[in-house]
């Protein structure tokens, strides 16, 4: 079961579906930089990076010159066939508890620890395999990791309803326990035609990266479909980095007595300690938003009302939202405002005036102490193991309903070596379970439930075996154990997703991407099983010992089954004092004749008995080339 | 009425055993031993085979994933049991019962097989001439006792409290020997095309059936009959012979003599029987791969050692253990062992086919793949067949401490290991090593003994004759 009792797959169920494919005609290569920044509820700042490239698809456009699209990236769609792809490098775990998991952006960018891919392929099912062992392969060497693990079949695994019209053609794994590191990072970069020379990607500053308490660098690929001829029409190639820092805490001017509850204000060049030099000149837009999002603006607004009633002067009831909670250091260039009543806010910044000299550096003052939370998924899930032992355990998925509580089915799934579901069955609308195979396959579960309106909580639980390998099979540090990877919960009911009023919101990218309307979708947490180890240094005593009691066994039974005592030691020698006679008459006999025919026949004899041996010889010969025929033919 | 005396003093031991199976049924979880290594082992676990059968009713095959190894016929039979619940009732209850009745009904034909040996087996001494050997045979009738041993082992009642299907095995296994003992042919074809189907390993059996069949149950050397023959012949010239005289020398002509037609019989049964259990199994497993996938995932799963999870055996660590490229090699050579032995073993001891089947079995129960006590019992059971030809066995009392030393010591090393952490494999298959020695000396004793047995007779014999001529 080479780390296949053990993983735990997982799949974004349906939620691959709206992106497999997005009609849209890509006419033209085109660039696009965005910086989306967001205060969340603990003190901390979500930044996230999305940056687009696309480029039109022609039949001739194998060996073509690329202006701003990565000529490797059209090489690997070329090659594979690739439908669609995402590869994601994450390093800590993101907080749904704090960092809200009913957005756009938890739904689409919050991953799993490590590695996560999925593909999906354009060719025939049986081929399928052999082009995911060769895509893990190139996306390996492309970006430094060791995703070519993934190409073992007993390490991803083909789910069945995470995409119902990509179905017998996705291949999902994960890599948990594997180190995201600038060495990733930097070949993430080349892709970008600026780099991180100039523009957005200028503000990555390694250090600030990787001290941060969640960071994701995704990629993602869609070929995108004519709408009008339903053709392949261009690559979209979608990047994007998320990262929650800490702000250093910046004093604000007046220190009231209550400090301690204000959120921290930050600037751009607090978190990353640069600013921004100017735009990435082949971008056809750059931009910086700043979300607000809607338990902030909630909770903004009722400090507005009690202020208006303290002093009663509503004038500008917008300028008077903007200064009131806190302070930009920049006006915006436009500000979006979500349709529904109480919804979030986004800001809009071009920084294409921005250059060396006059250089961006957004900054945020908090004026009044502030506390909001963030929307929850209709559930909270988590995963914990059970057991104590190391002959078996239990895996328990507790689903706890958070504020939200409406009739919704969630799907996930979980794979594990011996799984034997004792789950609820009253709530089980579909399940599909492939069961692990040792060594071959991992497990696999599917589950679609849907709970009624009341529930406050259900667990599944899980129970397993914990197999025991071969020596050769266990990973260097066998004790640690082994990881599973995480479940994924989808809402598929529950789409997140903003609502800007068409008409205020340019043609960006990344604006269009949250408005999508994407299933809720969440992980839970990667666990460790710790495996019985054998003893590492034994194969020989082992194998030694072993075939000692075997050789004991099988002399002693010999030798007692071939034993003779006193009369019968007689007998036999009778028995065989009798047999020389005999032979010896024997031998008489045929010497008396031989004697008696030696001399005229003999050469007869002689050649009597050269063709006598010819036959049996070639009858000889003839055998062995029988036996190598049919041993080649088995071979085979 | 010394005799009635004794069938209720049986009686009341064969309930006992039954009463403390069902007691410790009872006991919560089965005192959780089905879930020990040294009871369920791949192939027996009743946890694996409710697991093919959750995974046949959600309509997957039952071989899917690697839980299950058994047979489809057995699923057929237990599958329902495992699920069917009675309120207030332990989980397992229905099954606990079939298991149960396993064990009194494979008693009741260790007896039974014993009472034929022993009649088989005092008329052919008588024929020898040397009655005094059955007459002063002990309290209770070997099969009786054999009944008992198997009844009261503690490895029969661990195997059966912890729900093992090797309970069902055994009882294969018994109903060959006895329909061989009996000449029941289709019984005995039954039996032996079961027990094969559902662990492989019976399938050398069919050397002592055919040989029970041919020649009769366990006698004295033929030799014997032989000298016995010639000598009455040389007599009767003399003497008018009278009519049981040539019955008498009838019956030796059929002991000696290779009688071929109950053989055939036996094969055609057989072969019948295979075919339909075939048919059936096919039946079962149609849609989901058919024939070839169910001999891969049964037979295969045994031949290839697949599972390296720790059992009483020692292969599981040899196979963790050994290298990648020399893993064919040992498959082959162990598996060979088994094989090595049949024909020496069948050669010399001929005349003596239901003991032969003993050594068979304890040779297999040693060598198998996924060994369980519930193998172990079954040869301890019939062990007590034998009783008075292995009286004089050598090593009884080291071998007796030997088992329950061993029996004590695994699962503290397994508990050590597995849940303490404070142990390791190397404690653990230390035991199972010691195991397998102890099963060695067992069988290499009792083959010994049984040839120096035979010895004595032939001594008695020889000179009683030479008496006679004189």
């Amino acid at each position: 079961m080479a780390l296949t009792p053990t993983t735990i797959l997982t799949l974004s169920l349906l939620l691959l579906l709206p992106i497999l494919s997005s009609a849209k005609v890509v006419e033209d290569e085109q660039f696009s930089e965005e910086l989306l920044l967001k205060p969340l509820p603990d003190r901390k700042i979500l930044t996230h990076f999305h940056f687009q490239t696309e480029a039109p698809i022609s039949d001739h456009s194998f060996a073509r010159h690329h202006h701003l699209f990565p000529k490797s990236i059209a090489q690997l769609v070329k090659k594979f066939h690739i439908k669609a792809m995402e590869l994601s490098f994450t390093q800590g775990r993101w907080n749904y508890e704090r960092w809200g998991g009913f957005d756009p952006i938890s739904s689409q960018n919050a991953k799993p620890p490590g590695v996560e891919l999925w593909a999906v392929f354009d060719v025939p099912p049986h081929q399928v395999d052999a082009y995911w062992k060769n895509l893990t392969h190139s996306l390996s060497g492309l970006f430094c990791a060791s995703i070519n693990f993934l190409e073992s079949s007993s390490s991803y695994s083909a789910p069945k309803w995470a995409s119902q019209s990509a179905l017998g053609s996705l291949r999902y794994g994960t890599l948990p326990r594997e180190a995201v590191c600038t060495e990733n990072l930097t070949p993430w970069l080349k892709l970008l035609p600026c780099r991180d020379k100039a523009g957005l990607s200028a503000l990555m500053d390694r250090p600030s990266i990787y001290r941060s308490f969640y960071h994701s660098q995704r990629l993602h690929l869609t070929i995108s479909t004519d709408p009008a001829d339903g053709l392949d029409s261009g690559i979209i190639l979608e990047q994007t980095l998320t990262v929650v820092l800490q702000p250093n805490f910046q004093r604000a001017g007046i220190s009231y007595p209550d400090e301690i509850k204000f959120q921290p204000s930050w600037s751009l060049s607090s978190i990353f300690g640069r600013k921004i030099n100017g735009r990435c000149v082949l971008a056809k837009s750059s931009n910086v938003y700043l979300q607000v999002e809607r338990g902030l603006v909630t909770q903004l607004e009722n400090l507005e009302k009690n202020t208006v009633a303290y002093d009663s002067n509503d004038t500008g009831t917008e300028g008077l939202r903007r200064n009131l909670g806190f302070e930009l250091s920049i006006t915006p260039d436009r500000v979006h405002r979500e349709l529904e009543k109480s919804s979030s806010i986004l800001y809009e910044y071009s920084i294409k005036g921005y250059n060396d000299t006059e250089q961006f550096d957004l900054g945020l003052t908090w004026k009044h102490p502030v506390v909001w939370s963030s929307p929850h998924a209709p559930l909270y899930a988590s995963r914990f193991l059970m057991g104590s032992g190391n002959e078996r355990g239990s895996i328990a998925i507790s689903l706890k309903s958070t504020d939200l509580t409406k009739g919704f089915i969630a799907a996930n799934n979980v794979e594990e070596k011996y799984e034997k579901p004792h789950a609820v069955t009253d709530f089980v609308e579909k399940m599909s379970v492939s069961p692990s195979e040792d060594k071959v396959s991992p497990g696999m579960m599917e589950l679609v439930l849907r709970f009624p309106c009341e529930i406050k909580s259900a667990v599944l639980n899980i129970e397993f075996d914990k197999g025991f390998l071969h020596i050769d099979e266990y990973p260097p540090d066998a004790n640690q154990g082994f990881d599973i990877p995480s479940a994924i919960i989808s809402f598929p009911d529950f789409h997140a997703g903003l609502q800007f009023p068409n008409n205020s919101i340019s043609n960006s990218p990344m604006v269009s991407k949250l408005q999508e309307k994407s299933p809720v979708l969440s992980y839970t947490e990667v666990l460790l099983v710790p495996l019985t180890t054998p003893d590492f240094s034994m194969p020989y005593n082992v194998i030694t010992i072993t075939c000692t009691v075997f050789a004991l066994y099988f002399g002693s039974l010999l030798n007692v089954l071939r034993r003779r005592v006193g009369e019968e030691e007689r007998l036999l020698k009778n028995k065989d004092a009798n047999k020389a006679a005999f032979l010896r008459r024997i031998l008489d006999k045929l010497r008396g004749r031989s004697s008696e025919s030696t001399q005229p026949q003999q050469p007869s004899t002689l050649s009597s008995s050269s063709s006598f041996i010819t036959p049996k010889l070639f009858l000889k010969v003839l055998l062995v080339a029988g036996i190598a025929v049919i041993w080649q033919y088995y071979l085979k | 009425m010394k005799k009635s005396k004794k069938v209720q003093w049986f009686w009341t031991w064969v309930f006992g055993s039954v009463i403390l199976r069902l007691i410790l049924v009872y006991f919560p979880k089965n005192l959780n031993l089905s879930s020990r290594p040294e009871v369920s082992t791949p192939l027996t676990s009743i946890r694996r085979l409710a697991e093919g059968y959750w995974l046949k009713q959600s309509s997957m095959s039952p071989y899917a994933g690697s839980m299950y190894h058994g047979s489809p016929l057995l699923l057929t039979l237990l599958g329902p049991l495992t699920v069917t619940r009675i309120e207030g009732q332990p989980d397992h209850l229905l099954c606990s019962l079939v298991f149960v009745m396993a064990d009194i009904v494979t008693a009741m034909l260790i007896c039974a097989t014993g009472k034929k040996l022993q009649a088989a087996y005092s008329s052919s001494l008588q024929l020898v001439g040397l009655q005094h050997l059955s007459e002063d045979s002990d309290v209770l009738p070997s099969g009786d006792l054999a009944a008992l041993v198997y009844l009261w082992n503690p490895f029969t009642i661990v195997a059966c409290v912890g729900l093992s299907t090797s309970a069902i095995e055994n009882l294969m296994v018994l109903l060959t020997l006895y329909g061989a003992c009996a000449r029941l042919a289709p019984l005995a074809a039954f039996g032996w095309v079961m027990a094969t189907h559902l662990s492989l390993y019976p399938a050398i059996l069919i050397i002592p059936v055919i040989l029970l069949f041919g020649f009769g149950p366990d006698a004295p050397p033929r030799k014997l009959f032989w000298k016995r023959k010639n000598l009455e012949v040389d007599n009767s010239t003399t003497s008018d012979k009278s009519c049981s005289e040539d019955e008498l020398i009838n019956e030796k002509n059929m002991r000696s003599v290779f009688s071929w037609r109950p053989v055939i019989l036996f094969l055609s049964w057989a072969l019948l029987w295979s075919s339909y259990v075939l048919f059936l199994c096919g039946i079962y497993v149609q849609q989901h791969g058919g024939l070839q996938e169910m001999f891969k995932r049964t037979y295969g799963f045994i031949l290839t050692i697949q599972d390296l999870s720790p059992n009483i055996g020692v292969f599981w660590y040899f196979f963790a253990e050994v290298f990648d490229f020399f893993r064919s090699f040992f498959l082959i050579v162990f598996h060979g062992n088994i094989l090595f032995m049949i024909v020496p073993l069948a050669l010399r001891l001929n005349h003596r086919p239901c003991f032969l089947a003993f050594v068979y079995i304890v040779l297999s129960s040693m060598l198998k793949s996924y060994p369980s006590v519930g193998d172990s019992a079954l040869y301890l059971g019939l062990l007590g067949l034998f009783a008075y030809e292995l009286k004089d066995m050598q090593f009884s009392f080291f071998l007796f401490s030997g088992y329950v030393g061993v029996s004590l010591l695994s699962p503290v090393m397994h508990n050590l290991w597995i849940w303490r952490g404070t142990g390791n494999a190397n404690f653990y298959f230390a035991t199972a090593i010691g195991y397998a020695c102890l099963q060695i000396i067992l069988v290499v004793e009792s083959v010994s003994s049984m040839l120096n047995h035979d010895r004595m007779i032939t001594k008695l014999s020889t000179a009683k004759l030479q008496n006679v001529k004189s």
